[in-house]
């Protein structure tokens, strides 16, 4: 079990300085996401163009790699298009919790959350944002558990 | 070295070697396990009691006139009078076995209280309450139409008693509490607090999971009503733990969930509940889980539990002193009074972090609300990291955490 797997320069750099966070106002659609086990909170705010998310903000408080997995997943989907997302949605989810799943080239910075999945209970901490991410897409207002 | 007498001579290395796990690698490191708050380890004699009456004393109680029958029933009743001896209640009518601290405050909560509190009565807890002690009682509450109160914590996590007293008033028909503050460490009054409860007429449960490891516990003494514990948090197994209830009360209430054992006759016109405290021990009961229950108060009194209590207070100042001295450390929850149990944040690191990072050095500790989210609120943290201690803790298990603490500084640059 090597830490430096976990907590890559990316992540820590992520962590410390988070990016495209914040909260847009006006915004066209917003999630909260609660992580229970470990009392991580984030917002997600989005602006729409047609298909596209052209702009979003995340805030809130977590853990290191919630905290860094939000602000890579936000420089990642801004300016993508809804099938884009959902495909590198899948990606990351398959990345996260598949043990000797290969790691895709076009994931950019979002390889460095490869570490993640040799800490299964870290998990949940890196796909938090993303199950945010997607309720505010469905317009959802509910809080979204990963519980 | 230390001056108290009940100290003199505690051998916390042998103590260690009497718990297997505790040998045990992580992560190609030697084990520091801070986490006995969350569960205790258990010695090899209580997993020896366990396999002992597996393999050879097994079969269901009060139910046959068979030998092995006749011996699990003999050390299902031998278990009882040992927890009873063990926190001294006047007698094994008052003992009821359940399978922990939660159901016992479940099943004074749909017992006791729920046929008795009328809309509008009070039940009275504290802020540092676990999640055991605050959920059942919200569940009665809707039941009933009675309210929740709590008594506020200081910022050292004290509960006064004077403002205690001030919450009371003539519709606090229970006041539920915890001996010791899982989250914090905190001791309460709780002789005190029964005091000025009883004298307006309230009834009195404590929650004393995080209390009966650690200090003597007397019950006849504290003049409680209700005394509810885990056996898992005292080196016994999962799965069992005790209701101790005053007679009088416990014969009036009636019974919470029914079925075998519990029941004198069964016709479908009618049935005769069983005396106590079968009454409320319906099937068969955890018979395994109390021979370990009984195993493990011999071990506490082979150890001492006033010896015990020497040794962790030692260690919780020892240890208190030795993480001030980390930079950007805080200690939540700082009472004069405490059980050997260290919460804290580390600055710029969250604890979850922290516990990866612990836990790659070997080290277990506890990390976040530690089923007390009020707590956590009233701080205003969303999580701590929780060191906590027991008889086989050592000195060299603070400094394992001291140094891996320092590695998470280094992680996060």
């Amino acid at each position: 079990m090597d830490l430096k797997d976990l907590y890559r320069d990316v992540i820590l750099d992520h962590n410390k300085t988070p990016r495209l966070f914040g909260r847009l106002e006006p915004a066209d659609s917003s999630a909260d996401g609660h992580n229970p086990l470990c009392g991580d909170r984030l917002h997600v705010t989005l602006r729409l163009d047609g298909d596209r998310v052209s702009d979003l903000r995340f805030d809130g408080k977590g853990c290191a790699i919630s905290v860094a997995s939000a602000s890579l997943m936000c420089e990642a989907v801004k300016g993508k298009r809804r099938s884009e997302i959902t495909h590198l949605f899948n990606e990351v989810h398959e990345v996260l919790t598949k043990h000797d799943a290969p790691v895709p080239d076009d994931l950019g910075k979002l390889a460095a959350l490869s570490g993640v999945r040799e800490f299964p209970v870290r998990v949940k901490c890196a796909s938090l944002c993303w199950h945010t991410l997607n309720a505010a897409l469905e317009r959802s207002h509910e809080p979204v558990k990963t519980e | 070295m230390n001056a108290d007498p009940a100290y003199t001579g505690y051998d916390a290395q042998r103590v260690w070697h009497d718990f297997p796990i505790l040998a045990r690698q992580i992560h190609g490191r030697p084990l520091a396990f801070l986490d006995s708050a969350a569960s205790s380890q258990r010695p090899a004699s209580v997993i020896a009691a366990v396999d002992d009456y597996e393999k050879l004393h097994h079969a269901n109680v009060h139910r046959g006139v068979h030998l092995l029958s006749q011996e699990a029933t003999q050390m299902f009743k031998h278990a009882r009078e040992r927890v009873r001896e063990f926190v001294n209640a006047a007698s094994t009518r008052e003992v009821i076995f359940t399978r922990g601290t939660t159901e016992s405050i479940n099943l004074v909560a749909q017992s006791y209280a729920r046929p008795r509190l009328q809309r509008g009565d009070e039940i009275l807890l504290t802020g540092l309450e676990h999640h055991a002690n605050i959920v059942p009682w919200q569940l009665v509450a809707g039941q009933t139409g009675a309210v929740v109160k709590a008594v506020p914590i200081d910022r050292r996590g004290v509960v006064d008693l004077a403002d205690f007293a001030a919450h009371l008033n003539e519709r606090t028909r229970i006041v539920a509490c915890a001996h010791v503050s899982n989250a914090l460490g905190t001791v309460l009054p709780v002789r005190e607090i029964i005091r000025l409860a009883h004298a307006r007429g309230a009834v009195v449960l404590i929650d004393g999971a995080q209390a009966v490891p650690h200090q003597r516990v007397d019950l006849q003494a504290l003049d409680c009503d209700f005394y509810a514990f885990s056996a898992h948090k005292m080196y016994g197994p999962t799965g069992i733990g005790a209701l101790i209830g005053r007679e009088s009360l416990l014969e009036a209430m009636p019974p919470w969930q029914g079925g075998g054992d519990m029941i004198l006759t069964v016709s479908f016109e009618q049935t005769t509940f069983n005396v106590l405290p079968f009454k409320f021990e319906a099937g068969t009961p955890n018979i395994s889980g109390a021979v370990g229950m009984a195993a493990a108060i011999d071990y506490i009194d082979s150890l001492g539990l006033d010896r015990i209590h020497a040794h962790e207070q030692r260690l919780l100042k020892l240890a208190t002193r030795k993480l001030e001295a980390v930079p950007g450390l805080t200690i939540i929850g700082t009472a004069p009074d405490k059980a050997a149990v260290i919460s804290f944040t580390l600055d710029g690191i969250h604890p979850h972090d922290l516990g990866t990072i612990l836990d790659s050095e070997g080290v277990a500790v506890r990390t976040g609300h530690h089923c007390a989210m009020p707590v956590m609120e009233f701080f205003g943290v969303p999580a701590t990291a929780r060191a906590s201690f027991a008889c086989y803790s050592r000195e060299s298990d603070i400094d394992a955490l001291v140094a891996a603490l320092a590695r998470a500084r280094e992680v996060f640059g």
